[in-house]
């Protein structure tokens, strides 16, 4: 072939491709088989979330989490409770943070359940992701008999949870629990050590510590580089203080790292949860799921039948809402996918002035570029599913 | 973090004493600290901030825009970062109006790209030395800021797909009820004596 016979080509992926993990349009441009730059367009999901929320109450607001990082709802919804809570200075009560933690764990579960699988499915494997999703609808069970919603649950109300559990809900997770960290192991066997699963992620997509932080990536990212930063661990909300955990942490900043992360993450969410479990059977820990406090939650059934002012409160919460003081907060949790932030702007009234939601995933995918640079064609769906991306949050 | 509201004052105050004649405010609340710059001192004050022994904060967390339409500078550009050094937030912030571009930090940091991309599409605010100003989240040939106060909550345009012509039409919108801005405010909480109607004549 001779010299002007050779081009670039410029390769469109997606937005309809199974490997995109949702409307993804990547623009590749390739030298053979090698990528030389890697454009992605989003914005193919984006609904306006941030526009609509200022248009509702607070409470109003809350289900709109549960549709940006859609596999794991309830974690979202956490993030903008506490931005709320602390600027209102409330306490969520004792049983609530520990239905919080619980909850935020199983969506630990749900989302590494679902990325771990379909990465390795993306790298040539069928079998994990059916394993896989099995124990995804276990705990999507779980969510429906706490909130009555598979996955957009809106469950956790700033000032605590919706409804307490019932008793029985409880054993039934602690019962998942070990039989869990069995199918963990089975699923390790499957691919952790696989020949053809390392050839496609060990050097793959390697990134430095120091790109990390200055490339804005947070969660998973960060520990497989090597930091051991954790905001459960470095900035604790809710009772993570007293939960007992290890976080762990890789060196090569590569695929496979970023995966054997994810599946010890599981373990140690499952540890979490049997402590939380224990916690919440504890007779010392019954009590009320509401903080009672500047009127946030509404009054029970039976107080609105027998109370006026019960039921004004709670017709005066669910039109006009309650108000948040003016100022301006960033509150942040440690979602499955990295560091989920909110920052709340508010007038005073009952509506959010400006809340922007801080996806992990935004700066996750824009490094796609630099990350992808030099690879083959081939290894941009596995970087692509080893940093997690879900578009519900990267498009809001 | 609440114990170290005291500190993040002295940091706060430290960071001003650096920068002599950038008359930049500091605030702390919900212990969080607040820097107030001139937009043509953005881009140093965040290098200090990254390179500064006793700042550090190498992670950037968030870029955005606020909307104030009410002001001369009617735009916030603020800025979230993160010191996983010390465990500390800071938040930047710097004002702008729909014409004066604010500088880009890509230099700084690089992350800074698609964040500025994304604050330039919802709200217009434009940034000098951005090498690549597109519009990120909006569909393609988009027209307006839809996050502007002003901006209509239903959007000018409405999209489909027409079967004769088989593509997709963009149409002025059409709504068929109009949009309803439920306005539930107390009218009794909070309101100005001096504004009911007939008040006026109290004084005289």
């Amino acid at each position: 072939m001779t010299e002007h016979n050779l081009r670039n080509f410029a390769v469109n992926f997606g937005p309809q491709h199974p490997a995109a993990h949702g409307v993804l349009r990547l623009v590749l441009e390739l030298d053979g088989e090698v990528v030389e730059r890697v454009d992605p367009h989003i914005g193919l999901l984006h609904r306006g979330t941030e526009k609509l929320m200022e248009a509702r109450t607070y409470v109003q607001n809350v289900p709109y989490f549960d549709r940006l990082d859609y596999v794991a709802p309830m974690n979202q919804e956490h993030a903008f409770c506490l931005a709320i809570e602390r600027m209102l200075g409330i306490t969520v009560p004792r049983r609530a943070q520990l239905i919080r933690v619980l909850f935020a764990e199983i969506g630990r579960l749900l989302s590494h359940l679902l990325n771990v699988t379909t990465q390795v499915m993306d790298v040539g494997a069928l079998t994990p992701p059916l394993w896989g999703f099995e124990e995804r609808e276990k705990l999507m069970v779980f969510y429906e008999r706490a909130s009555g919603a598979r996955m957009h649950a809106n469950y956790f109300r700033p000032g605590g949870v919706h409804s307490d559990l019932p008793r029985q809900l409880v054993e039934d997770i602690g019962g998942f629990c070990e039989p869990f960290l069995k199918v963990l192991d089975d699923l390790s066997d499957l691919f952790i050590d696989n020949r053809i699963f390392k050839q496609r992620n060990v050097d793959i997509g390697v990134v430095t510590l120091e790109e990390c932080w200055k490339w804005g990536f947070s969660g998973v990212m960060v520990r497989g580089s090597g930091a051991a930063w954790d905001l459960r661990k470095s900035q604790p909300y809710e009772c993570y203080e007293e939960m007992d955990f290890d976080i762990p942490v890789g060196t090569n900043g590569d695929n496979y790292d970023r995966q054997v992360i994810r599946m010890e993450e599981m373990r140690q969410s499952t540890r979490i949860m049997q402590q939380c479990v224990a916690k919440l059977l504890a007779p010392e820990n019954q009590g009320p799921v509401h903080a009672r406090e500047g009127k946030l939650t509404p009054p029970s059934r039976a107080e609105m039948k027998r109370s006026m002012e019960a039921l004004i409160h709670h017709f005066k919460l669910f039109t006009e809402g309650f108000h948040v003081p003016a100022g301006e907060i960033y509150a942040a949790v440690e979602t499955p996918k990295g560091e989920f932030g909110v920052y709340l702007v508010s007038d005073g009234s009952d509506k959010p002035y400006r809340c922007k939601i801080k996806a992990p995933g935004f700066a996750h995918l824009q490094a796609m570029d630099f990350m992808c640079r030099g690879h083959m064609l081939a290894d941009v769906s596995a970087i692509l599913g080893s940093i997690d991306i879900v578009f519900g949050e990267v498009d809001r | 973090m609440s114990t170290e509201a005291g500190s993040l004052a002295d940091l706060g105050a430290a960071i001003v004493a650096a920068h002599p004649g950038a008359d930049i405010v500091a605030t702390v609340r919900f212990d969080e600290l607040t820097l107030v710059v001139d937009s043509s001192r953005f881009v140093d004050v965040v290098r200090f901030l990254r390179d500064d022994p006793a700042c550090l904060f190498i992670n950037f967390t968030d870029l955005c825009g606020v909307d104030y339409p009410q002001r001369p500078k009617r735009f916030d550009v603020v800025l979230h970062l993160l010191s996983p050094k010390h465990n500390r937030r800071i938040r930047v912030k710097t004002m702008t109006d729909e014409v004066t571009p604010v500088p880009s930090l890509i230099d700084v940091f690089p992350a800074a790209n698609w964040f500025e991309r994304e604050t330039y599409d919802l709200y217009g605010i434009l940034f000098s030395g951005h090498p690549d100003l597109r519009r990120i989240l909006t569909d393609y040939g988009f027209e307006g800021h839809p996050l502007r106060k002003d901006f209509p909550m239903t959007g000018f345009v409405e999209v489909r797909w027409d079967d004769q012509e088989k593509r997709v039409v963009n149409e002025p919108v059409r709504l068929t009820q109009e949009f309803r801005n439920w306005d539930f405010l107390s009218p009794w909480e909070g309101i100005e004596i001096a504004a009911l109607p007939g008040d006026e004549k109290a004084s005289q």
